[in-house]
């Protein structure tokens, strides 16, 4: 219906039943595409991530490999185009092995939140009353720390490690998605065809796989990639302050810290990796935005 | 409006306590027993005792909280393990640099997020407002502990104007209100500005374009009125919802300094999070995150308060 051409009445639609109608999902693919700055985030990020899975294919060098007599070698040296750390080991190597913790830590978090969160609540939303207090409530506690605060305090106090850099940017991720989840499902449960759907006899289970999910996931999916940008920032963050990934495995974050000692030496090496980090989050927020606007229904 | 004021300073205790818990927690998300994670490696026997006297850890949890939260409303938040000082000594010292440091991010980023914001609102969609939201998506897409060493590689390698690193000379942890200090702020305070200068600029300008297609403001022209005076409509109706993004920019800015401060080696809370960190110091980090916490809980009590005062369709309800 809400495809139908302006100005379109009742009959003609009726006259032409097999008239091609765009689905929804059609419809907002068909915006993203027409989209060229989301087009080239995306492929981007595509391209990144198919850089992180062949990995080992496509890096000249071992990315531990270093070479004490080889260490800081400038951008465009032979045979480290975009030269090598402060061990001696190729950065071109380490960026593209570096993507592979840097995104997994970057998106994991969001995707867990993702899950968690609407879960929580859309149980908070749908039941309302006590169990919608209890709920709310405690995710309340979470929002009176600041985002970076919150991460660190906990992986501080689990101390370093990829799993509990991911817990903890989880655990700060699931309340704001909760509250969005909560907030729409409120909204749409308020409605009168999930009314409808009670007094015909619809369970709640049916309820909320029907007409609750459908109409709660848009936004929260939307709300949830915007986070993406955030929780690359803050994943590369925490190996910047030495509690995501250990040495010597290639992340940009930690990559960012251990290359800092050598900004006197060979500055523009020692930021390359921070220059991945912001693409990635630079990219994911465009693509963000795009989304967004190809998913509201109504523009 | 007083009922209102009332119920939410009452809604603070309960978050108060509950953020303490949180904090209070922290000593059993760490590895290892508790006890341990509290106690310097070559602990003497009678510390160990006065130890487990102060937390109690024989008893419930309960009542190792209510202990905990006892002192630390005494101001008695334990012994920092890394220097055997009390941690609220270590603290306050801490807390007046990163002050010092947020004070000139905020008059920075805040002059400049309005500034941007109001001039993209005011002329939205043309370039210039093309402009400012680009630099505003690429201001919070960039990694600010990135930024901050870009800035060090420019302005300190490259053309050696301003230091590198650290509060004043000689490693100085004390402040001055003197150019030789200031020289030491410019960048960290430029780098921790950078996120709330993007966010305040993108709010200001969704809510300055908004206001000014609201029909009073057509209303308000066709009256007659100068653009000084139709400018200063838009000024009333969007300050309590800058306000409000400010008040919460300024508590994230204060979460969010532990990396720029990192960068830099600003002597504040967030530079002692990361020794905490390193030195597995579990008291100095409940104690700094307790601090902040609170800091940003009655941030945001002032926040709405100050909304509530400004704003009077907020008063009636």
């Amino acid at each position: 219906m809400k495809d139908a051409p302006y100005g379109a009445t009742a009959i003609d639609l009726q006259a032409a039943p097999a008239a091609p109608t765009q689905g929804y999902w059609s419809a907002v693919l068909s915006r993203l595409l027409r989209d060229k700055v989301t087009v080239v985030c995306a492929l981007v990020i595509l391209a990144l991530i198919l850089m992180a899975v062949f990995a080992p294919w496509i890096a000249p060098e071992d990315p531990l490999k270093g070479s004490v007599m080889k260490r800081l070698k400038p951008i465009g040296s032979e045979g480290y185009p975009l030269g090598s750390d402060e061990l001696g080991r190729d950065m071109l190597s380490r960026l593209i092995f570096g993507a592979r913790l840097s995104l997994v830590m970057g998106i994991t978090p969001v995707l867990c939140a993702l899950g968690i969160g609407s879960l929580l609540g859309i149980t908070a939303g749908f039941h309302g009353g006590r169990v919608n207090t209890v709920i709310m409530r405690t995710i309340d506690v979470f929002y009176a720390f600041p985002s970076v605060l919150l991460a660190v305090a906990i992986s501080g106090a689990l101390g370093a490690g990829i799993t509990n850099a991911i817990l903890s940017l989880t655990i700060v991720f699931i309340p704001p998605i909760a509250r969005v989840a909560e907030s729409v499902t409120t909204q749409v449960r308020a409605l009168d065809y999930v009314e409808a759907a009670r007094a015909s006899g619809a369970g709640n289970f049916t309820i909320i796989r029907v007409h609750i999910l459908g109409n709660v996931m848009g936004p929260v999916f939307i709300y949830a990639t915007s986070l993406l940008s955030v929780c690359m920032i803050l994943a590369a963050g925490l190996s910047f302050l030495g509690l995501g990934t250990k040495p010597p495995l290639p992340e940009w974050g930690l990559m960012l810290n251990t290359l800092r000692t050598a900004i006197f030496q060979n500055p523009w090496v020692a930021a390359l990796p921070g220059l991945m980090i912001f693409l990635v989050s630079f990219c994911f927020n465009l693509l963000s935005d795009g989304v967004r606007s190809a998913m509201d229904v109504t523009r | 409006m007083f009922v209102y004021l009332l119920r939410r300073l009452a809604y603070v205790l309960p978050i108060g306590l509950a953020v303490s818990a949180i904090c209070f927690s922290l000593v059993f998300l760490a590895p290892g027993d508790p006890l341990s994670a509290v106690m310097p490696a070559d602990a003497s026997l009678e510390l160990i005792e006065k130890l487990k006297a102060d937390y109690g850890f024989d008893k419930p949890i309960p009542v190792q909280f209510g202990k905990w939260v006892a002192r630390a409303v005494q101001g008695d938040l334990g012994i920092s393990l890394a220097t055997g000082r009390p941690v609220n000594s270590e603290l306050a010292r801490a807390i007046s640099n990163t002050f010092v440091l947020a004070f000139f991010a905020c008059s920075f980023g805040f002059t400049l997020g309005l500034a941007f914001g109001f001039i993209a609102g005011y002329w939205n969609g043309t370039w210039v407002d093309k402009v400012v939201t680009s630099l505003a998506v690429a201001g919070v897409s960039v990694p600010h502990y990135w930024l901050g060493m870009v800035l060090v590689i420019i302005f300190s390698v490259f053309f050696n104007w301003l230091p590198a690193m650290g509060m004043g000379s000689g490693g100085s942890s004390e402040w001055a209100w003197d150019w030789e200090h200031l020289q030491f702020v410019i960048l960290p305070a430029i780098t921790l500005a950078m996120i709330p200068t993007a966010i305040i600029t993108r709010t200001v300008r969704a809510l300055v374009a908004d206001i000014l297609s609201r029909e009073f403001v057509t209303a308000l022209i066709a009256k007659g009125l100068s653009d000084r005076d139709v400018f200063w409509h838009v000024v009333k109706n969007a300050a309590p919802t800058a306000l409000a993004v400010m008040g919460i920019q300024l508590g994230y800015l204060l979460g969010g300094s532990i990396l720029v401060e990192t960068v830099f080696s600003w002597p504040g809370t967030g530079f002692l999070l990361s020794v905490a960190i390193f030195q597995r110091d579990l008291p100095l980090l409940q104690g700094t995150i307790l601090f902040l916490a609170l800091f940003f809980v009655f941030l945001n009590l002032l926040v709405d308060m100050v909304q509530t005062l400004l704003d009077p369709r907020i008063r009636r309800t």
